[in-house]
């Protein structure tokens, strides 16, 4: 099958418009004919199933928390970009749009990007009449800090929480419809499967996490805002539930994944501290707005600190490499996430690590406190060479700023960041692959659609700090309620759907067996054994730097790995009841296809671009020596798999990428 | 504002302004007590007045008594609300960690309290109301023609185990005003820039005026 | 660390369930609450026995899907941090660690240490929102500014991560701090007070009806929360309830 994006014509500036002028709409009365599933109720699934719910269709919406509040996009922190230009710092729709575009690595689809920056100013209007409290400034206007990759400030926050609020906000908006039985929602349920009628997406298979039963769902559409698949690491800031089960179902029953390689590496998280670790803990990107990345520049003091003998504060200036600030001038610290991770991998790799692990650097904000105090102290008319004052005055601002992400680290780490860097390492984050979506968001699948993180769409190999909120509300809040009408409009007259029908009964049968083989299984080792083991080949071998030994490797362990899951895996219980055990063994056996075709799909993509770094694909001279090197000849082009059985044998669709309103340059951040 | 009592937040408002009324006629009550220690004839004379004024008599006597009774059963049915709403209690509870005694214990300090009344009533105002309104006397004189306020009063503090139970009593009251003095004013939504006074405020008024009646218990007994 | 734990153990929602004791070795300081519990099933699923079942997700302290009431406090012993982030280093060698679910009528529980918090769900449904409608059609968000100081009360008040700690620490088992939160948040906000009459009522009846019990002020809730939820949304709340009964 050809891919086809579905890319209106027209000038970029005003495709949306166009699009949503010439789309066929369904009249109020036929909405209350027409049933939508939404799974997940992150930001992405909480906004589109209040926005349905809202137009007037029957929502049913599905979490496997035991609130829809507590999806994972409650953990952002830093905040939520948007082209108000607020600031009058020179941002708009384009510049937004070209940041995004390039911070991607000129691997997304240009049109869809642009709609997102052209709906990201109307989020903001949108959070703030739901009561979301933003930052604001003392003239009792919002206010905007600034983000990696970009030279303006246009990201709004609150606090170090924005994700928490705009979910709430969007949870709120969800309540509204559930109290008017609008939505209903389906708490601790997980879906196990897509059920696929004539070619159309028509229902779910779930189940019920507290009793266990196996449950049919019938709507006309399939919304999934099932998020990422990072957890596929086993370690990663995501949630422990986080996971690809929903995409990949999707995938089994006909969805292309697309780009499943693209990771992102998030440069500052809290470094593993042992083997006990069951995840990783991400300190805001927007520390780096005040925060300096360090190593010791000489190898003597790296060897001190390790063993105790010197604390990083009696390191002198000189004896510090600032290294991102060396080699990146422009940027500086606020350099892409992408690049600030390699460049920590680079100083660690090369012995500079400080600590016992060899891999964590310094984030630094003595610097910050100094500049601050001093501007307090100016402020309040006090003394300005009062050095305690000065650091106290100081701290008081950072605390004022970063208050609980400090907390956060001093109760994770057992050190006082205000007194002593904090130490930090990159890793798993977010995931830029995912399901392939045309311009309406539908996946390969009619009447299957993706939303927020569970897509491919927006952020092509490397997502910029912010933009996830963005997109996820922009998908559920503005996108998918115009586009899915337009599908749903050829639906009027369907009536309910069925759930008798053989589809349903044989997905449902599916599901029972594979629960069936968990529950009588008499394995030898626990899930979390296998998953242990796939993070550790991934991360090793499909991490942030990758090559074509360790790729074809990681395969072949994969596969091994899998046939062993499903010999040896053992899950006690039984399915009839609340059973953890048996949920993850579901999540863990799809992770371990998917992770054989991520590597694939690594090893296929021969170039460096965004968080897929390939040694092989490096710039060997120039000003730009040493960096990624993209192969926009041969690469420029969505990757999207086709399942056919095991994920050796996918096979890949092209979507060639054109970029016609961005000119396509080596990103340099120097 | 119909079916405010059936509200938990109005049930606690209740209770709090039945607290802030109790609460003054307590200081009330202290400061005529008070006077028994510092003149005689004073504390005959204000005792008189109040218990013969009919405002104080037949108006201000029966919303006391209202506002007590009140107070007592509003929180009872709290105390079984609040039980019923956790049926099993947990094997270990580190109460002290997050709250103070006095703030878990209000039913205790409460239902000594209300002991107390029993006792007081049975001492003074059963007395008097039998003088008064059965026997018909409201003269307020002895047979020698003075009054007979502080002379009961004295009496009554003879013994010595009730002064023990008096006091006794008094430890209680004052456990119960350290919680419910500033959580009246919580409870009517009165969390302020003021509050930390106020909180410093109940603090004193719930030692002082126990103390005060501990004081004047112990004056009367040793100075009969 | 060796440490003896008494977790309490729950077939389902009908079983009786009782306090059983564990031993476990080998704890790091480093270790969180909830790594040292994964250790323990990894070691009850080898021995062939049954799992403790406990809620958790984000394991960074901000979804609120983790519970537990340990050594009896919500979220044991540390201040300001969920269970996932309490650590290890904050128990001794040798010590004995009780392990229960949160306790509420409200809260009945699922299964171990699991409980159905869904009231908490419920009295949003009854008003927790703002009622616009997500269209987009919405004035520019420049043209409703916020007094700072009440945008920031707004945001502390709305960091409630609606674990349940205040419900579980409270010896009524009452919500109000987790509803003060959400009514403060919106009677601070210039949006939320169009609506606020019939939100509050509307909740209060909602938290009523659940089952929870009576504020009486102790202020167990405000010492146990992760998020330091203060007292003084309580008595907005209460202020909020009682003018908006008086405005019928």
């Amino acid at each position: 099958m050809a891919l086809d994006s579905k890319t209106p014509q027209g000038p970029i500036a005003d495709k949306w418009t166009n699009y949503k002028n010439h789309i066929n709409l369904v009249n109020p009365a036929n909405k209350r004919n027409i049933d939508v599933i939404v799974v997940g109720t992150g930001l992405a699934g909480g906004s589109a199933a209040a926005t349905l719910a809202e137009l007037g269709y029957n929502v049913k919406a599905f979490c496997f928390q035991d609130s829809p509040r507590r999806a994972h996009s409650i953990a952002a922190q830093g905040g939520i970009n948007a082209a108000k230009n607020y600031q009058g710092d020179g941002d708009s729709t384009y510049r937004l749009f070209y940041d995004t575009v390039k911070g991607g690595d000129y691997r997304s689809r240009e049109a869809n990007v642009y709609r997102l920056a052209e709906v990201s100013a109307n989020i903001i209007d949108q959070c703030v009449a739901q009561g979301v409290p933003f930052a604001r400034e003392y003239g009792g206007l919002l206010d905007n800090r600034s983000f990696g990759g970009v030279l303006v400030s246009r990201t709004f926050y609150a606090a170090g929480q924005t994700g928490q609020q705009l979910l709430l906000g969007a949870y709120s908006a969800m309540n509204r419809q559930i109290g008017r039985g609008k939505i209903k929602m389906y708490n601790r349920h997980e879906m196990l499967d897509v059920v696929v009628v004539d070619g159309k997406a028509r229902g779910i298979i779930a189940r019920n996490l507290v009793t266990g039963e196996i449950e049919r769902h019938s709507a006309h559409a399939v919304v999934l805002g099932t998020g990422g698949y990072g957890n596929v690491f086993f370690l990663s800031t995501n949630a422990m539930g986080s996971n690809v089960t929903a995409a990949w179902k999707a995938h089994k029953r006909g969805s292309y994944f697309a780009n499943p390689c693209y990771t992102q590496i998030h440069p500052t998280c809290i470094p593993v501290s042992g083997d006990h670790q069951s995840k990783l803990t991400l300190m805001s990107e927007s520390l780096r707005n005040d925060g300096r990345i360090w190593v010791p520049k000489n190898m003597k003091d790296v060897t001190a600190i390790r063993e105790g003998r010197l604390k990083p504060t009696e390191i002198a200036d000189e004896n510090r490499d600032y290294y991102l600030e060396r080699r990146y001038p422009a940027f500086g610290n606020l350099v892409p996430r992408d690049v600030a991770s390699r460049a920590a991998k680079e100083r660690c790799d090369a012995g500079y690590g400080v600590n016992a692990t060899g891999e964590a650097v310094y984030l630094d904000f003595a610097t910050a406190i100094q500049r601050y105090g001093k501007e307090q102290a100016t402020v309040k008319h006090l003394d300005a060479n009062d050095k305690a004052l000065i650091k106290k005055l100081g701290q008081e601002v950072v605390k004022n700023k970063y208050g609980n992400l400090f907390q956060m680290y001093e109760k994770i780490v057992d050190q006082d960041p205000y007194n002593t860097p904090m130490m930090i390492y990159p890793a798993v984050h977010y995931t830029m692959g995912g399901l392939w979506v045309d311009y309406n968001l539908m996946t390969t699948v009619p009447g299957l659609y993706a939303i927020g993180e569970a897509n491919f769409s927006d952020h092509g190999a490397n997502r910029l700090g912010a933009s996830a909120l963005m997109q996820g509300l922009a998908d559920g809040y503005f996108v998918l309620p115009y586009t899915i009408g337009n599908y749903l409009s050829d639906d009027i007259r369907t009536g309910p759907i069925s759930t008798e029908t053989p589809e349903f009964v044989q997905a449902e049968k599916e599901v029972k067996e594979k629960i069936n083989f968990f529950i009588t299984n008499k394995g030898s080792h626990s899930v979390d054994y296998f998953h242990k083991k796939l993070g550790k080949i991934m991360w090793d071998k499909v991490g942030m730097s990758r090559n074509v030994t360790g790729l074809t490797e990681a395969i072949s362990e994969i596969k091994a790995l899998r046939e062993e899951f499903w010999k040896e895996v053992r899950v006690p219980g039984t399915n009839e009841e609340f059973n953890e055990q048996l949920a993850k063994a579901g999540r863990v056996a799809d992770f371990l296809e998917l992770g054989e075709l991520f590597a694939k799909d690594a090893l296929d993509r021969e170039e460096s671009c965004g968080g897929h770094f390939r040694e092989d694909s490096i710039e060997l001279s120039g000003e730009q020596k040493g960096e990624a090197k993209r192969d926009d000849e041969n690469y420029a082009y969505v990757a999207a798999w086709e399942y056919k059985g095991e994920p050796s044998a996918a096979v890949l669709h092209k979507e060639e990428l054109e970029f016609k309103d961005i000119e396509l340059k080596q990103r340099s951040y120097k | 504002m119909s079916g405010i009592l059936n509200s938990s937040i109005g049930r606690k408002f209740a209770m709090a302004l039945s607290a802030f009324f109790l609460m003054v006629f307590l200081l009330q009550h202290f400061t005529i007590n008070l006077l028994s220690v510092i003149s005689e004839d004073t504390f005959n004379n204000v005792s008189h007045f109040m218990g013969t004024f009919w405002l104080v008599q037949y108006v201000l006597q029966p919303v006391l008594i209202f506002g007590v009774i009140f107070h007592f059963i509003m929180g009872f049915v709290l105390e079984v609300r609040n039980r019923n709403a956790r049926q099993i209690s947990y094997a270990k509870n580190n109460g002290n960690a997050n709250s103070t005694w006095m703030s878990r214990n209000m039913i205790w300090s409460g239902l000594a309290i209300l002991a107390f009344i029993g006792l007081h009533f049975y001492d003074f105002w059963l007395p008097e109301i039998n003088t008064k309104f059965i026997e018909g006397d409201m003269s307020g004189l002895l047979p020698n023609g003075e009054y007979r306020y502080f002379e009961e009063l004295q009496h009554k503090f003879v013994d010595v185990w009730r002064v023990v139970l008096y006091c006794i009593a008094f430890v209680f009251l004052a456990l119960h005003l350290l919680h419910g003095f500033s959580s009246a004013f919580q409870s009517t939504g009165a969390n302020n820039k003021y509050t930390k006074g106020l909180q410093g405020f109940g603090k004193a008024y719930a030692i002082i005026i126990p103390l005060g009646f501990v004081f004047i218990a112990l004056f009367h007994y040793f100075n009969h | 660390m060796n440490l003896t734990l008494k977790i309490w153990r729950q077939k389902n929602a009908n079983d009786k369930g009782k306090m059983v004791d564990y031993q476990i070795g080998d704890i790091s300081g480093d270790m969180s609450f909830l790594e040292m519990l994964d250790l323990l099933n990894d070691q009850l699923i080898n021995k062939g026995e049954e799992p403790v079942a406990f809620d958790h997700d984000c394991r960074e302290g901000i979804c609120g899907m983790c519970s537990l009431y340990i050594n009896g406090e919500a979220h044991g012993p540390d201040r300001g941090v969920t269970t996932c982030q309490l650590h290890m280093r904050m128990f001794k060698d040798g010590e004995t660690i009780f392990i229960e679910p949160f306790r509420a009528k409200a809260f009945p529980v699922i299964k171990d240490l699991v409980v159905d918090r869904s009231a908490f769900d419920r009295i949003q449904h009854a008003g927790g929102f703002i009622s616009v409608n997500t269209s987009g059609n919405t004035i520019d968000a420049n043209t409703i500014p916020v007094n700072k100081h009440d945008a920031d009360d707004a945001f502390s008040a709305a960091t409630c991560i609606g674990c349940g700690a205040c419900v579980a620490s409270c010896k009524n088992s009452s919500a109000m701090l987790y509803l003060g939160a959400k009514i403060s948040q919106f009677a601070l906000l210039p949006q939320g007070k169009i609506e606020a009459t019939d939100r509050v009522l509307n909740m209060v009846k909602q938290m009523d009806e659940e089952g929870f019990g009576n504020c009486t002020n102790t202020g167990a809730c405000e010492v146990e929360c992760p998020k330091g939820i203060s007292l003084e949304n309580i008595a907005r709340l209460n202020r909020e309830y009682l003018s908006a009964t008086l405005k019928g």
